[in-house]
């Protein structure tokens, strides 16, 4: 086996401390890297042996639990995901854009929880069946219509990366109504009706402007700004039902 | 939270777009071939004309001309916004009356042929 390549890099981090900071600052540490480290093995580096007092979340390190996403050199990463042979001598890192700060990398989440749940993003099954009439079956061509739509672990990069949401908090955004979505396509679902009271609002899916960066971003490969689209056109069909053709049952 | 009425406006604009990204290029490639000398009979006025005198030309002129217009309101709406235009009401009422307009002259014009 070869042997593993060494670097020295200048990991540029946000600081801040609400109790001591008034304004958030930067700090440089030197780190002795190998080069098939990825952010979050440099920044626990940084923690265990330069500065303990350095916060940041994270907890799988394998691109499944969602919890250490960050700006890394201002573009929304997982740090268990950005390999650092993919990157210069100098990399900054600091918390995800369009969240307030809680300390460091750390960022405050309740605006994002608060709007997941409120889509609703759980089964809601379209009538109540006692458990001796069995499961509800799916065909597989049923299930590949919202299949990567489950690959969300929730990490907030899209929401991070959506310059619609950084201009308008109120916007749901793309992981909640996407997860809407997922559930709604789902074929044993019946609760659309009820997400559709908060997803088809101006404050839902009408102020997505299609910028499509969510999709660019996301570590799982979901599509959310299709799941989106899709959305516009149900609701697009469902506004001209209700408006022009209220005697069609929906 | 009440239920938007943006489908109005982008049921539209989504068709719109639909169109003219088909009917756009080909009516172009169309007027290439024509200016090129291709088909001459074809686009003679009398032709053109009498198609738009047919019942089921002016229902396609008419169908193409009012989404192509709708679709190019809504997106110069978003693209002012973009440019960092925050008078979104001012804007929507410009945008869209112009295509309201363009829709009223085409109707009254296909109807007088």
């Amino acid at each position: 086996m070869s042997e593993l390549q060494k670097r020295q890099i200048q990991l540029e981090v946000l600081r801040y401390n609400p109790e001591t900071d008034t304004a958030p600052r930067y700090q440089t540490y030197s780190v002795p890297c190998l080069n098939e480290w990825v952010v979050l093995d440099a920044l626990n580096y940084v923690k265990d042996h330069i500065d303990p007092t350095l916060s940041y979340r994270w907890s799988c390190h394998m691109a499944v639990c969602g919890s250490c996403g960050m700006m890394v050199n201002g573009e929304p990463k997982l740090a268990c995901k950005a390999f650092i042979h993919e990157y210069g001598d100098q990399i900054k890192v600091e918390p995800m854009a369009n969240f307030p700060i809680e300390r460091d990398l750390v960022t405050t989440v309740e605006d994002f929880i608060t709007k997941l749940a409120s889509v609703k993003p759980y089964l809601i099954p379209k009538s109540d069946q006692p458990i001796s009439a069995g499961e509800f079956k799916q065909t597989p061509a049923e299930l590949k219509k919202f299949k990567q739509y489950t690959l969300c672990i929730n990490c907030m990069l899209c929401y991070a990366a959506c310059p619609q949401y950084g201009l308008v908090p109120e916007f749901l955004g793309p992981a909640a109504i996407s997860m809407a979505h997922r559930y709604n396509q789902d074929s044993r679902d019946g609760g659309r009706d009820q997400r559709q009271e908060v997803i088809a609002t101006d404050e839902g899916v009408w102020e997505c402007s299609f910028v499509g960066a969510c999709s660019e971003v996301c570590p799982k490969h979901v599509d959310p700004a299709g799941a989106l689209q899709q959305v516009k056109v149900a609701s697009t069909i469902d506004w001209y039902k209700e408006h022009l053709m209220p005697w069609v049952k929906k | 939270m009440a239920k938007s009425n943006k489908p109005i406006f982008w049921g539209l604009f989504a068709a719109g777009g639909t169109v003219t990204a088909f009917v756009t290029p080909a009516l172009v490639l169309v007027t290439l071939f024509a200016a090129l000398g291709a088909g001459m009979d074809m686009f003679t006025y009398e032709s053109i004309h009498a198609f738009a005198g047919w019942w089921l030309g002016k229902l396609i002129i008419f169908g193409i001309i009012l989404l192509s217009l709708w679709h190019a309101a809504h997106r110069l709406r978003v693209t002012v916004h973009d440019f960092g235009v925050r008078a979104d009401t001012v804007v929507a009422y410009a945008v869209y009356g112009l295509a309201g307009l363009g829709t009223l002259m085409t109707l009254v014009y296909l109807l007088r042929i």
